[in-house]
């Protein structure tokens, strides 16, 4: 068995311990023990990856390896990662590590929310280990409709019609991927012989021009409607809101980014031309995402909202930063894509903390929190001031790589752009700075409030990671910034190609 | 004729054999015994199906009124499989005090039709084809009308036998006036003299018309739900599965046979019936209280997404056509096989508000009905999205986007209806659910293998790989 398909065993292994666990005590060390093992696996492949890139290993896709799986159809199991692929793999199994922790107190039916959690994990990194379009698919589709009966059965509020407008429009998403996909698949093979799904095979093709157009928007808003793109993204505030807190957490930390991924690695990169002729559609959409997205966060009372608000909003700039398509912007947008998701992690694991504690989600209700849970409360500083891009912490780094990558590009329509988008960071330091004054400064709300314990040690496990995650990066983010750029060789070939015919 | 191209009915023969000892055994065995022909008519059954597996040349019969290949003998296989499902579900139900009389008509009726089918399925002519399908279709009749004492099971008798009387009569005409423009029946030869004059037009059409009240594609549709309804669970889950699936098989062989120079008209109308049917069935299954008024919704939907397949009339296509009935019969009765568990449990409930809060009383039959749902709405990992998966790939290889686009919006309408049966079950809290009961071991036997079906047609990929070096096309 080689490396990668650990990935998806591990994580099988874990739920199929879940489900012949005794007790819940024991489903719940199963789970703990199954994703610190993909913990220790992901850093294995960073530090594996990084050796053989040092060892002058040039191959476009590492640990590549090739199983035919449907003979008749060529349809292969292939697996392989790049740059971009292992920061994937890793932001996720740092995020479903720290989810694991932070639902450890979840009382109804808790073997099957773990297992469906987990399975819903799988899905995830076989998602990003996977470079063969149908199976890709397949794990897509596994990664999305776990989320119905995690928000239904574990959820809180509208929690019924938050999980099947989820299902319905992630789903609809999936339905226009499936005919894009199909799509490239029946024009893989120009010259005759076997048609693929392996997206590097494609790549060296040429698919007519027409048929691009029709496959370009069909790929892009699929994929799009995942990552929040204007105006699909109504899903994303209900479910998240109603999500339980690791499902919040995996959802809008990792789950997005699927969406962003594949729009990157599977609509630009298959289809440039039709990329760089149809882009300003998108852009103007993403513009709309990310501004729309931080001004909706400013309107919310809901603590769950305002950070379902603010994912769109950065989401949104992460397929604006991709469709500026230059080496620096993409370089920034795969960034803000592991910023994003290990912050917005850690604000939903703190909300869920700190809804467990006062039961309300309200800000106003709410106050003084600094004074009777400190290390939450410096913990949900730390978040805030990393979301709203201080230098230190990622989301600096992120953005600040986007918005010098936006800038290089020099038509008109691409500055304003660019300006809007960039007046997002005041928006958000607004909502921000606003939610931590009333949350957590000021007096104590409410009298109970100081017979609250501050964070457990299972909180603190979770919370310090992922605090450990944003300083890492904001600190040192040289290595992820070089891993991620030198990936990009392939796709920048393409569309440079293209803007030189142009 | 020498005796040995006898075998080449095998099938037939062995079905006939097993109708014949289950005769006899009603015939010797005293009224208080009757229960144990149950158990010889499902090890009979099984031997048969195991047997249809043993290697046998191909060859033609009666001057090629009767042909047989691989291909024949791995769709009747198919259809013994599903034939052998229904029996072990049907074994619980048959003994209910009120069925306790008629356990053999059961199994004797369902054996007529399944050699009716296989006839059909190998039919090389227009007379082989109409004689085999008025075989599967008249003891269905009976077979609807099962509850002599209730009236809406003899209802949904003699609307089967009028409206199947109809299509059958229209299908005739249409088989007569191909016969008057070519002066032949067996399909080898109409497909050589089948140029596409109006008259022959017409004929097809009224051919078409006759298949398409038997697949129930809408707008022939309108007696399904009333049938299905009427009829007891078990006949219901025969009817909708291995009954539409042998029509289908001997659709797709047809189209591209008899009717292979007529490909482009037959394509037309089929685009149309079958966004038709897809559409149609999801908006209606959509409103359905009862579960099984919802399946027939649904697998009229589900024969709008097989004729997918049958346009593309590629060797992919009718490929795909097989493997989706094969995982098709699995998911749809694994579906019906838990509401045949809860209805004979509980007396008859069949209602959709029934199973509230069914998972926390019953999980292992919750989690079949779920797994049955994900597949028939296409999601991995089941069978049921290989299945549609390449379905939709036969339609996208000839170039049909914008059907494929039109069919995977509607897998996104039945997804919603799908989930909502998963709702009642997982999501909705209830006080009063069905309480907990234990299943005998036919019905768990029978739900084993539909999930073991689900669950391994899909993933294992040599079973597709077989059905397509089968297959054949345009």
């Amino acid at each position: 068995m080689d490396f990668l398909s650990y990935f998806i065993i591990v994580p099988l292994l874990t739920v199929l311990g879940i489900i012949v666990s005794r007790n819940d005590k024991q489903a719940k060390w199963t789970a703990a023990i199954g994703m610190s093992i993909q913990l220790v696996l992901a850093a294995v492949l960073v530090f594996r990856y990084l050796a053989e890139r040092k060892a002058g290993n040039m191959a476009e896709f590492l640990f590549y390896h090739d199983y035919l799986w449907f003979p008749a159809l060529n349809i292969r199991y292939t697996v392989g990662v790049d740059g971009i692929s292992v920061a994937m793999v890793a932001l996720t199994s740092l995020v479903i590590f720290t989810g694991i922790f932070a639902s450890w107190e979840v009382k109804f039916q808790f073997r099957e929310f773990f297992a469906t959690l987990i399975l819903l994990a799988t899905g995830v990194f076989g998602f990003f280990i996977c470079t063969d379009l149908f199976t890709m698919f397949l794990f897509y589709e596994l990664a999305v409709l776990p989320m119905y009966l995690l928000i239904g059965i574990w959820g809180s509020g509208p929690k019924e019609y938050s999980a099947m407008k989820l299902t319905l429009m992630l789903m609809g998403g999936s339905a226009l991927l499936l005919v894009g996909l199909i799509g490239l698949y029946f024009h893989s093979a120009p010259d005759g012989g076997p048609y693929t799904f392996n997206f590097i095979e494609i790549s060296k093709v040429q698919i007519p021009i027409q048929m691009q157009y029709f496959l370009f928007p069909m790929t892009f808003v699929g994929f799009g409607i995942l990552g929040a793109l204007f105006p699909l993204h109504t899903w994303s505030p209900d479910g998240h809101s109603s999500a339980p807190t690791a499902v919040s957490m995996l959802h809008a930390g990792v789950l997005m980014k699927l969406g962003g991924y594949g729009c990157f690695r599977v609509a630009m990169f298959l289809m440039p031309e039709a990329a760089h002729d149809l882009s300003w559609i998108f852009l103007i959409l993403t513009t709309i995402s990310v501004v729309y997205g931080a001004f909706g966060a400013i309107m919310q009372k809901d603590l769950k909202y305002i950070n379902a608000y603010s994912s769109v909003s950065h989401c949104g700039l992460v397929l604006f930063a991709l469709l500026m398509m230059n080496e620096t912007a993409i370089n920034g947008a795969i960034m803000q894509m592991v910023s994003h998701g290990i912050m917005t992690a850690l604000f939903f694991a703190l909300i869920g903390m700190i809804y467990g504690r006062t039961h309300t989600r309200i800000i106003d209700e709410m106050g003084g929190l600094m004074r009777v849970i400190p290390f939450l409360a410096v913990a949900y500083v730390i978040a805030g001031l990393a979301s709203l891009g201080l230098p230190g912490f990622s989301g600096f780094v992120a953005e600040m790589t986007v918005f010098v990558g936006s800038w290089q590009n020099t038509g008109t329509f691409y500055r304003v752009a660019t300006v809007i988008a960039c007046a997002s960071i005041v928006i958000t330091a607004v909502y921000i700075l606003r939610v931590v004054g009333i949350l957590l400064q000021g007096p104590v709300r409410e009298p109970w409030y100081h017979q609250f314990t501050d964070a457990t040690w299972y909180e603190r496990i979770s919370v310090g990671f992922l605090i450990a995650g944003i300083a890492g990066i904001g600190i040192a983010p040289l290595w992820l910034s070089n891993m991620i750029t030198n990936s990009l060789g392939p796709i920048m070939d393409r569309l440079n190609m293209i803007s030189f015919i142009h | 004729m020498r005796i040995e191209d006898f075998l080449l009915m095998r099938h037939e023969i062995l079905l006939t054999l097993v109708t014949v000892i289950l005769l006899v055994l009603e015939i010797f065995l005293h009224d208080d015994r009757k229960q144990v022909i149950r158990h010889w008519a499902i090890v009979l059954m099984t031997l048969v199906t195991v047997a249809g597996f043993l290697s046998l040349p191909e060859g033609t019969l009666f001057g090629g009124m009767y042909q047989t290949s691989q291909l024949h003998q791995l769709m009747k296989n198919i259809l013994n499989i599903g034939a052998l499902v229904v029996f072990i579900q049907g074994a619980k139900w048959l003994n209910l005090e009120a069925n306790r009389n008629k356990v053999s008509e059961f199994y004797l009726l369902i054996l007529c039709t399944l050699i009716g089918m296989n006839f059909m399925v190998s039919s090389g002519d227009f007379l082989m084809f109409y004689l085999g399908l008025e075989l599967a279709t008249i003891p269905i009749a009976a077979m609807a009308a099962f509850d002599k004492l209730s009236n809406k099971s003899s209802e949904a008798g003699i609307k089967l036998i009028l409206s199947s009387a109809l299509s059958s009569g229209i299908m005739l005409y249409g088989i007569s006036m191909v016969y008057g423009t070519t002066g032949s029946i067996y399909f080898e030869q109409v497909s050589q003299l089948y140029a596409g004059s109006s008259l022959q037009v017409l004929a097809f059409i009224f051919f078409f018309t006759g298949m398409a009240f038997k697949i129930s594609m809408v707008p022939f549709h309108l007696w399904t739900a009333d049938v299905y309804e009427g009829a007891p669970v078990n006949v219901t889950s025969y009817l909708s599965v291995v009954s539409k699936g042998a029509a289908l098989f001997i659709f797709s062989i047809i189209l591209v046979t008899a009717f292979r120079f007529i490909s482009p008209l037959w394509q037309n109308v089929i685009w149309v019936i079958s966004v038709l049917t897809m559409t149609i069935g999801n908006l209606f299954a959509i409103r359905q209280n009862n579960l099984k008024r919802f399946l027939a919704f649904s697998s009229i939907s589900q024969a709008g997404f097989i004729l997918l397949g049958v346009i593309a009339g590629t060797q992919l296509g009718m490929a795909t056509v097989v493997y989706y009935v094969l995982v098709y019969i699995f998911s749809n009765l694994g579906a019906f096989g838990v509401v045949a568990a809860v209805s004979n449990a509980t007396g008859g409930k069949e209602n959709m508000d029934d199973y509230v809060g069914f998972y926390r009383t019953n999980p292992k039959l919750a989690l079949t009905m779920m797994l049955a749902m994900f597949s028939l709405a296409g999601i991995p990992p089941v069978a049921g999205f290989f299945g549609k998966f390449f379905l939709f790939l036969a339609v996208a290889e000839q170039g049909y986007y914008w059907l494929l686009t039109i069919a995977v919006l509607n897998t996104i309408i039945s997804l919603y209806y799908y989930l909502l049966i998963v709702k009642a079950m997982f999501l909705t809290k209830s006080e009063d659910a069905i309480g907990r009961f234990r299943s005998d071991n036919y019905t768990r036997l029978g739900l084993a293998i539909c999930i073991a079906g689900m669950v391994i047609v899909g993933f294992a990929s040599p079973i597709f790989d077989y059905i397509k070096s089968l297959s054949f096309g345009l």
